[in-house]
């Protein structure tokens, strides 16, 4: 009876116990709901604000608008409808020189000049011809180029050639086919953009060209290809096609052949930016597959990447055969003077502002129609600190310029690249008062109080900007200054630890000793 | 009439004895750890065979381990550890643990009751706790320590990380080999049949669920169905 009582006792407890731990097992899964709603964003890519930055996390953090619209070039502004009429349609590059900007009207074969005087966007001239022995118009020309002495390049695709002609349209050059034998001569000769350096080489970036960009000297002559795209192929894919597929499969499958550039854009120092679009999205994480690159003279990728994530844009995206969906795919890119890189992706139509080492200052901009918005987005280019962006479908111009907080960075920004770090802190200071969650504030801020023997605050700021390797440095000093201070304490400390067990060794000894004594006399006594 | 008098006494005093001897049997089973540690072949044998291992010392040092683990995330020096501490959950960092370490304990039970293991699945359960205890008594220290090194002694920390774990892998290889008496090879092929073991205990466990699920949204849309029908 007693035992069969026991016994219901405790399979009353089992029951009480199994109970509890399911109820724990419901508070765990409520709480994992929790956690996961302080994330910032759904991981779509578009839930954002129309500014943000990406924080160390990889979570998108609002941020005040860096850049404001300025006005809006279209065809009414330009006043081309009392001009014979033809708007500006499908226009696909921009160039500025100065305070000029072209844009290419490629359809209606044109380029149009307007100059930046006086707060105003004015038509200056249309080019529509180049003036040789006999004049000739363009057909499809689909990027320009002005030197500093105002000679312009037209990349002129339908004509199949690049066109070299000073200020007065007047012909000085022209860059056609290369006879040379790495060219293929069966294929068409199709220049789609175009940079000149400094010293008049020609850069064309051609279609179906995937052996990177068609160098020619400033005389005219073919000199070769520069910054071919590297062919990868991994092991397995290898494998798998070259034993595996049948010759059908084989011949349909993409060849291994590199990719091609989207657009190029040659800085003051005389490297060049590219951009490609063509990459597999699982790639850009681990930076494989390098979307925006600095090419060297060797044409050797010498982009700074000293960020946690590589420059790729937006970091979250969702797949799906939307255009709208899949990672950023930079269409264009413009480079400050002071290596500060915009990139402009069409998918998004978003705008993506990295500092010299790669570190994400800003991104904003959407998909739309309204004003701000893209449709589609297709070239960039700065006049300035102002960002101008060409929409081909909307077939407009839209200027930003830096609103206070965006000057401010760059303000900052500049005075620490002079190495002004004390001066640059109190220009941080302003920008983290407009956003605090910007950590290249707190670790400009940390550096400067660093260099002021604070070792303690500026860990603290570098701990908020994540600066591991700055941390690192402050906190040795920190410690070595720790140790020094309190170098007494440590001995006596020390002293405490290795003393007390000897002495109290000692007593025991003696003690057992004395014992031991006694007890021998005891033994004799006896 | 004594008797009846002095029984409540008794009673309390024999259970007040009792308490007694099961707490020396736990510190000296705690204590007992680090023997086992150190002596892996002769302290597994006797870890449930002497009895030298007690269940509720397992259970601290799992416990240890799960805090242990919490702490590392939390309290580590964030030159060493990447860890985004405004999204852990400590609960499920803990049952990310505690739940495969169960599976994997049942999984190698199953198995190797089928061929002659000598372990009993609470045998298992204990040794593998006692291998935990070098991840412990490395890892808990070391968060301390983390945070009295710089960025460029890194390689210090991951060292010790790194014994921490093979010293524990270490016993765990040594602890199974000697709870079920095999052979190292044996062992060694019960490890893998352990992994794919338990890889079945979950899969088992997916359907299940996908199919009560399944069958509760069957009795639901019915339900509904019959209502709106009734209506």
């Amino acid at each position: 009876m007693r035992r069969e009582k026991r016994e219901e006792g405790t399979t009353v407890k089992a029951v009480t116990r199994v109970m509890a731990i399911l109820f724990i097992l419901c508070f765990l899964t409520t709480s994992t709901a929790l956690a996961e709603d302080s994330f910032n964003l759904n991981k779509d890519g578009y839930s954002t604000s129309y500014t943000y930055t990406y924080d160390y996390w990889g979570d998108v953090q609002e941020s005040p608008d860096a850049y404001r619209i300025k006005t809006v070039i279209d065809t009414v502004s330009l006043g081309l409808e009392n001009m014979g009429g033809v708007k500006l349609t499908k226009p696909q590059s921009l160039y500025v020189r100065g305070h000029d900007l072209y844009i290419v009207d490629t359809p209606n074969n044109r380029i149009l000049q307007v100059a930046y005087r006086d707060l105003q966007y004015t038509l200056v001239r249309v080019i529509s011809e180049v003036k040789g022995a006999e004049t000739a118009t363009f057909n499809s020309p689909y990027d320009v180029f002005v030197d500093p002495e105002n000679n312009i390049y037209v990349a002129d695709y339908g004509n199949h050639r690049v066109v070299m002609m000073d200020e007065d349209l007047n012909l000085i050059r022209e860059y056609v086919k290369p006879t040379d034998a790495t060219f293929d001569q069966g294929q068409d000769y199709l220049p789609k953009k175009i940079t000149v350096d400094v010293a008049g080489r020609v850069y064309v970036l051609a279609t179906n060209v995937n052996k990177g960009l068609i160098k020619y000297e400033a005389n005219g002559t073919f000199v070769g290809f520069i910054g071919a795209n590297p062919v990868r192929v991994s092991m397995g894919e290898y494998i798998w096609k070259r034993y595996f597929q049948t010759k059908e499969q084989r011949a349909q499958s993409t060849a291994f052949v590199p990719t091609e550039y989207e657009n190029i854009y040659i800085d003051d120092k005389g490297f060049i930016y590219a951009t490609t679009t063509t990459f597999s999205e699982y790639d850009l994480k681990s930076d494989v597959a390098k979307p925006i690159r600095r090419l060297n003279g060797l044409g050797n990728d010498i982009l700074i990447k000293n960020d946690t994530y590589p420059p790729i844009g937006d970091l979250w995206w969702a797949e799906g055969d939307s255009s709208y969906y899949g990672p950023s795919r930079m269409t264009d890119i413009t480079v400050f003077e002071d290596d500060i890189y915009v990139v402009l992706d069409r998918i998004r139509g978003r705008l993506f502002g990295y500092d010299s080492q790669g570190v994400m200052l800003w991104a904003f901009g959407t998909r739309g129609s309204t004003t701000g918005a893209f449709v589609r987005s297709v070239a960039l280019e700065h006049m300035d600190r102002d960002l101008l962006v060409l929409d081909e479908v909307k077939g407009s111009v839209t200027v930003f310029t830096p609103t206070e907080y965006g000057n401010t960075i760059y303000e900052a920004y500049r005075k620490y690249n002079d190495g002004d770090y004390a001066q640059s802190a109190e220009v941080w200071k302003d920008v983290l008062r407009m956003n605090a969650n910007y950590p290249l504030a707190f670790r400009g801020i940390g550096l400067a109080v660093m260099r002021e023997n604070r070792f303690q605050e500026a860990m603290e700021y570098f701990k908020m900007a994540h600066d591991r390797e700055s941390y690192g440095r402050a906190f040795k000093l920190y410690r070595k200054d720790w140790i020094e201070k309190n170098v007494w304490w440590l001995v006596l400390v020390l002293a405490a630890v290795l003393i007390i067990p000897l002495a109290i060794g000692r007593v025991k000894k003696m003690k057992w000793e004395v014992i031991m004594h006694e007890h021998n006399k005891v033994k004799a006594g006896v | 009439m004594s008797t009846t008098k002095s029984k409540p006494v008794s009673d309390a005093s024999s259970r007040a004895a009792a308490r007694k001897a099961w707490w020396d049997r736990y510190v000296h089973a705690l204590k007992y750890s680090l023997h086992v540690i150190t002596h892996p072949f002769d302290g597994f044998w006797d870890l449930t065979r002497e009895g030298h291992g007690t269940l509720a010392a397992a259970n601290t040092f799992m416990l240890l381990f799960l805090l242990t683990r919490v702490l590392k995330l939390m309290y580590t020096s964030f030159q060493f550890v990447d860890v985004a501490v405004q999204h852990i959950n400590v609960f499920q960092q803990m049952g990310s643990l505690l739940l495969p370490f169960l599976i994997l304990c049942l999984a190698n039970w199953a198995m190797t009751t089928l061929f002659d293991g000598k372990g009993r699945f609470i045998d298992i359960y204990i040794a593998m706790c006692y291998a935990l205890v070098p991840y412990i008594l490395i890892q808990l220290p070391m968060v301390l320590v983390s945070n009295m090194l710089t960025f460029e002694e890194a390689s210090i920390h991951t060292v010790l990380l790194t014994v921490s774990v093979i010293w524990c892998a270490f016993l765990a290889f040594v602890g199974l080999m000697q709870i079920h008496d095999y052979s190292p090879g044996k062992t060694l092929i019960f490890v893998v049949v352990t992994v794919v073991g338990a890889a079945v205990i979950i899969f088992l466990i997916l359907v299940f669920f996908s199919l009560l699920s399944d069958a509760l949204g069957f009795f639901v849309s019915l339900y509904r169905e019959m209502a709106f029908r009734l209506n």
